[in-house]
């Protein structure tokens, strides 16, 4: 107890004078020199032109391909927690999986890929799989890679509705690995038994106020809106989009909604924290197994339709690998087996066929296998010039995080 | 463990000393090097590319200049500044909070708990044993509209009161910025009470003793000779709780709702969604320019006013 007690500060005083003095010998000349460096390696992140996107494929000398895809994505065996279809390709081919689930939002997964993209560089990732709107930007940005269709040949396989998307004429850099819809869930239990059943009413009733969650997912939050509001989510104007945002401004200024979510709003529907939220396909079919209570709408002023697709990346070490990965689940058979334990809906024509025989309850749900009037009533949001992407995100965020 | 408790309180001071000794060794310079260098790539770099970020313009199609815009500033803090004051209201308050439940527990731990101090010492740590963000889900469990926590504050009238005080605004807990402030309070506790426990636990007994011979009360002897001694443990732990709750943007996201939002989520959304990096950039820069001065002030008041 020898020092005083006010020592601390003092001395963390000077601990700062000190660094700050060290930091004027430094000068900032060498400070101003280090900014505009900086400001000269940022103009790096720019489109790649074609010649340069291929690295040499080790596909032939490494049996190896690295595949990263969303959690919760595949098929897996309750008992052994192995996962069925990438064995059985592993068995097939001798190439082995580097299977990781660490695509968990479509931002988050290029934030982390971008600075290997941007610098023309292997990402340690041979296929990914990205929502539409991400594909379209890869694609737009040159940071992917033409597929040999060659290596490809179950892609005649692949729904003709997906065939000629905006993004991607032709499908020469993607394919869907699934797609699904979003409408709307609800929890009985906490509505009061009242069912929800368009999106005006999960935006408006006072019986939900608090309770309800929309996505952080632009597209299907403003898509499912517009739709409300009878505009056509593949053609509105800006006119339009500001509309659909005064909209939701108003929704979230008066209380309603509780929150923006990704895929976390499972949880909180079951427990009840949540009376109703806007939800993907595939999540409500696996939560309602256990929680058979739970509804789900298709609204009818119709609904948002989205694909998750494989694309590979620039630089990828083994390329030829990962198409024989998407030719291997392009088989009908083998997509069955995914569509059984993911229940979303798969892009492969015949893959009905083959769960009507092994698993009917399945085949039949209009969730996974849906109807020509349910696809009917199912929309894309239109692609975004880059302008058009800046300044929707930045108006969406503001009403997300305001 | 002692050991490292005793850093904020005590090597501090012994700062001063040193340059008297004008020595000729060049060891302590070897000595600091790992530290500076760890501070140059670390700290000084990042900072000077953030830096350089804050006053680029562009887009990721065309590419970042760095064209000296400083208007990025303007506008940020012009959208986003009530957001950067609720985030200081928020750790501010957790921080009072987090002091008025710690000191009294780092105070049991120093001077009453006997032998079951170490057992004690190591429970407030324990919850580090497991990952923020668990501890964190895990507040949504215990604050979810069908559990205890919310019953008993209905029973007992306390969410009448936390809805006078705008604290909750229907009936529930969660999605508050009641739960948003708990759930500060509660992660950063034991940054709190470490360093509290250290400088409690080094004051002398006899000086109290003393103050009791002198005829002080208890109230008095503490009041007189026990929180004085325990400033510096004070100012630690109140700088180690406000810095990081005033930068958390897990709390807000996971236990508030959209009119909660902290600078953290702010600056996460501009950086991951709208990809506009010079205004993430101008709000990091903000944030931490904000915190320095409010740490200035804060050390220098403390040290100079009430301590001398």
């Amino acid at each position: 107890m020898t020092e005083p007690v006010g020592g601390f500060s003092p001395a963390l005083m000077r601990g700062l004078l000190s660094r700050r003095t060290l930091l004027r010998g430094v000068g900032g000349a060498a400070v101003a020199a280090g900014l505009t460096a900086c400001g000269t390696a940022g103009t790096a992140t720019k489109k790649v032109a074609a010649k340069d996107r291929a690295a040499t494929d080790k596909s032939s000398s490494e049996k190896i391909v690295n595949w990263s895809n969303w959690p919760e994505y595949i098929d897996v065996d309750d008992k052994t927690k192995k996962r069925p279809t990438i064995d059985a390709f592993t068995a097939k081919t001798g190439i082995k999986v580097n299977y990781v689930e660490d695509y968990n939002d479509n931002d988050e997964f290029f934030a982390k890929v971008k600075p290997q993209l941007a610098a023309n560089k292997d990402t340690g990732r041979d296929v990914w799989v990205s929502t539409d709107w991400m594909a379209s930007r890869l694609i737009r940005l040159g940071w992917v890679q033409k597929l040999d269709q060659a290596n490809i040949p179950n892609a005649k396989n692949l729904e003709p509705n997906l065939r000629n998307v905006e993004f991607d004429k032709g499908r020469l850099y993607s394919l869907p690995w699934q797609s699904g819809f979003t409408g709307i869930a609800y929890n009985p239990k906490s509505t009061g038994g009242k069912k929800v059943e368009t999106i005006d009413q999960l935006l408006t009733d006072p019986a939900l106020k608090g309770k309800v969650t929309l996505l952080t997912e632009m597209r299907d939050t403003v898509g499912l809106t517009l739709l409300s509001m009878g505009k056509d989510p593949a053609s509105f104007t800006d006119d339009d989009f500001n509309a659909a945002m005064d909209k939701l401004q108003k929704v979230v200024d008066s209380g309603q909604v509780k929150g923006f979510t990704g895929n976390e709003y499972g949880k909180g529907l079951a427990s009840g924290d949540i009376a109703a939220c806007l939800a993907w396909t595939g999540d409500v079919v696996q939560l309602k197994a256990d929680n058979p209570s739970l509804g789900y709408v298709l609204p009818a002023t119709g609904h948002m339709i989205w694909s998750d697709n494989f694309v590979i990346p620039n630089q990828a070490q083994h390329k030829t690998n990962a198409e024989k990965l998407i030719d291997y689940y392009y088989d009908p058979a083998v997509m069955a087996a995914v569509e059984d334990y993911v229940n979303y809906i798969p892009p492969v024509a015949g893959a009905k066929e083959v769960l009507q025989k092994q698993d009917p309850s399945v085949a039949t749900n209009q969730l996974i296998f849906p109807s020509a009037a349910t696809l009917d009533k199912a929309h894309v949001f239109r692609g975004l010039s880059a302008d058009e992407e800046t300044r929707y995100n930045k108006a969406f965020q503001s009403l997300v995080g305001g | 463990m002692t050991a490292t408790v005793h850093v904020p309180g005590g090597s501090m001071p012994a700062a001063p000393v040193e340059p008297r000794k004008r020595r000729a060794s060049k060891v302590p310079y070897l000595l600091l090097l790992p530290g500076v260098a760890w501070l140059l790539v670390f700290f000084v770099a990042p900072m000077i590319f953030l830096a350089s970020q804050s006053l680029q313009t562009g887009s990721i199609e065309q590419g970042y200049a760095l064209t000296w815009h400083i208007g990025t500033y303007g506008d940020a803090l012009s959208a986003f500044h009530s957001q950067l004051f609720r985030s200081f209201g928020y750790a501010a308050t957790a921080t009072v909070l987090g002091l008025l439940v710690g000191y009294p527990l780092a105070y049991t731990i120093a001077f009453k708990a006997g032998r079951w101090k170490n057992v004690l010492l190591v429970l407030v740590i324990a919850p580090f044993f497991t990952s923020f963000l668990i501890r964190t889900l895990a507040w949504q469990t215990i604050l979810s509209s069908d559990g205890p926590v919310v019953g008993f504050f209905r029973a007992t009238h306390l969410m009448d009161l936390l809805r006078s005080l705008h604290l909750v605004a229907g009936n529930d807990l969660l999605s508050t910025p009641f739960a948003v402030v708990m759930g500060l309070t509660y992660n950063f506790l034991p940054f709190m009470v470490l360093p509290l426990y250290a400088s409690l636990e080094r004051i002398d007994i006899r000086l109290l003793e003393a103050g009791g011979d002198l005829y002080a009360r208890p109230f008095t002897a503490f009041r007189k000779v026990t929180w004085p001694l325990s400033l510096p443990g004070v100012v630690a732990g109140t700088l180690l709780t406000f810095i990081p709750a005033a930068g958390d943007y897990i709390n807000s996201k996971l236990l508030g709702n959209t009119s909660t939002t902290m600078i953290g989520q702010v600056i996460d959304g501009q950086f991951l969604r709208v990809l506009d990096y010079p205004t993430a950039a101008a709000l990091s820069f903000t944030l931490m320019l904000a915190i320095l001065v409010i740490v200035a002030v804060y050390v220098r008041r403390a040290g100079t006013e009430e301590l001398v």
